[in-house]
């Protein structure tokens, strides 16, 4: 189509209906946009209303209060050490199980189906409501959280070993399974080698995300940093609050940072 | 030591083996040739039962396997294999992946934590000198050469103290010049420590020059039994039907050299 000295170079859509399929596509789009606009009540009417009020919270906040860090170094160390033992009961939880949920290990595809579901049904509920039936189960305090992030934890982690080991070369297995090695003896020496330095970068970024949930953990009573997030707003105390926000950011960027290298170092080294 | 009766393998519709008759004499060095589909691989692995056969016998000096796991182990431990594409673990030391051949004969329990009785060190030790690669034994496997590691595929297999070994185109992803000293290493160790083998191949001249017995295959079948010096030019148009009037493949008259360059392209750096 010619618009002056421009041209406008877009073909006819294929198929039978042509712009008229196009043009239903493009209605239906915005009916559901439409739809699910008024379902969330999404409204820059009552945004642009609002931005004063969350210009006066951010002024509440300014400057933060630098001397309520000396109350949150204990919080942030427990942060670090919920995610430290989440992660690793996630681990324990997902080593055993992972062979049978791999394709080419499991002995069965009852038992394969059997635990892919278990991974996805841990994978599939958040930690904050984990964390919340942990809370209600062992009580207030960080270990429910460290529970939380396990069970979540072993679902993420349970998917992606069994994955890695997918798509490992099978020729040694089968050179070990031709000297009459037994199962867990094929699985120590002709699985593990080669899965090892993947199961290992997956483990430091399951460690990141946990100690990113980690601070929000205590937002449901289950431990950590977030604790004193939702307190200090609770008294009105956002100075307090700005203070929790900026070390959550800070300790987040730092082990954003540290596996990030840890990773990249180890999979320089894998080859 | 091996007797094989009625063979017979089926995939789905194929029959990739039809009714495989053949008998190995302890200590013999028997090669099986034929070209690529002919069920070579399948009759190994039949034998040491990586496959299952559909019919017929295979019986390992003079028993037949039961098909549970603990009886498949323990013929698995008389009948090593070894691998075209060599099959060791890259990231295990060279000497650990020798010790894998005796993960079937040591204690169980310490093998998961590393720990291996001293003379399987020790025998490890001698398989990597037989292959000449003792130097070699702390390196990462994944930094050898290809003939280097198949060397060490070898050196698994002597490390079994096997009756028999399957060597399935051993030699199939080398150059010549490597594939010569690879066969001569496999060779030399079976001679001296009385092993059997069963050695699959493709190319004409390396059945000639190692084979004590030869054995044609063509689409499932033995077209040809006997010795290195009848395999005539009708034998091999036999063993591989689909040959014109040229050379065979992997002869060593120089007309065929887009072969040579097949194998050298297939050589890893």
């Amino acid at each position: 189509m010619n618009i002056g000295t421009y041209a406008w170079l877009v073909g006819k859509p294929s198929g039978r209906l042509g712009w008229w399929g196009r043009a239903a596509v493009g209605a239906l789009t915005i009916a559901v946009l439409w739809w699910a606009a008024r379902g969330s009540q999404v409204s820059f009417g009552e945004l642009s209303k609002g931005l004063p009020w969350i210009g006066d919270f951010i002024g509440r906040m300014i400057p933060p209060n630098w001397g309520f860090l000396e109350k949150l170094v204990t919080p942030a160390i427990e942060t670090v050490q919920i995610a430290i033992w989440g992660t690793l009961l996630a681990i324990v939880l997902a080593v055993p199980v992972c062979f049978f949920a791999a394709r080419n290990l499991t002995p069965n595809l009852v038992v394969f189906q059997l635990t892919r579901q278990v991974f996805n049904v841990t994978r599939g509920i958040n930690e904050i409501i984990l964390a919340l039936i942990f809370v209600a189960a062992v009580g207030l305090g960080p270990f429910p959280g460290v529970l939380a992030l396990a069970v979540h934890g072993a679902g993420m982690l349970g998917k992606f070993f069994s994955e890695s080991i997918e798509e490992i070369d099978q020729g040694p297995i089968e050179a070990l399974r031709s000297t009459g090695a037994a199962p867990i003896q094929i699985v120590i020496f002709a699985v593990i080698p080669q899965v090892i330095t993947a199961w290992i970068a997956v483990i430091l970024y399951r460690f990141e995300t946990n100690l990113r949930q980690a601070t929000v953990l205590g937002m449901v009573g289950a431990g950590g940093i977030g604790f004193e997030l939702v307190g200090s707003m609770k008294l009105f105390q956002y100075q307090d609050t700005a203070t929790c926000i900026l070390v959550i950011i800070a300790m987040v960027m730092i082990a954003d940072y540290v596996s990030t290298k840890l990773r990249a170092w180890i999979q320089k080294g894998a080859r | 030591m091996i007797r094989i009766r009625g063979l017979t393998k089926r995939y789905g519709d194929f029959d990739a083996l039809k009714g495989i008759d053949l008998d190995l004499a302890p200590g013999e060095f028997l090669v099986v040739l034929g070209p690529s589909g002919a069920g070579k691989s399948t009759l190994l692995r039949c034998i040491n039962r990586l496959a299952e056969p559909t019919q017929g016998e295979v019986y390992i000096d003079g028993r037949l396997a039961k098909p549970d796991a603990a009886s498949l182990r323990a013929l698995r431990r008389q009948v090593a294999m070894i691998f075209q594409h060599y099959n060791v673990v890259p990231r295990l030391s060279v000497e650990k992946n020798v010790l894998t051949g005796r993960l079937a004969a040591m204690p169980q329990v310490l093998s998961w934590f590393q720990v291996f009785p001293r003379q399987d060190i020790e025998l490890a030790r001698e398989c990597l000198r037989r292959v000449e690669l003792e130097d070699k034994a702390a390196l990462r496997t994944d930094t050898l050469s290809g003939g280097q590691k198949q060397r060490v595929g070898i050196a698994r297999a002597l490390a079994q103290q096997p009756k028999i070994i399957l060597a399935d185109e051993p030699v199939a992803s080398l150059v010549p010049k490597t594939s010569r000293t690879v066969l001569n290493y496999l060779k030399q160790a079976s001679r001296q420590l009385g092993i059997s083998v069963v050695c699959n191949l493709h190319q004409i001249e390396y059945a000639r020059e190692f084979g004590e017995r030869i054995v044609g295959m063509s689409a499932g079948a033995v077209v040809f039994e006997g010795g290195p010096d009848q395999l005539t030019d009708e034998v091999l148009h036999r063993i591989y039907p689909g040959l014109g009037d040229g050379p065979p493949p992997g002869s060593p008259a120089p007309a065929a050299p887009v072969h040579g360059l097949n194998q050298f392209a297939l050589e890893e750096g």
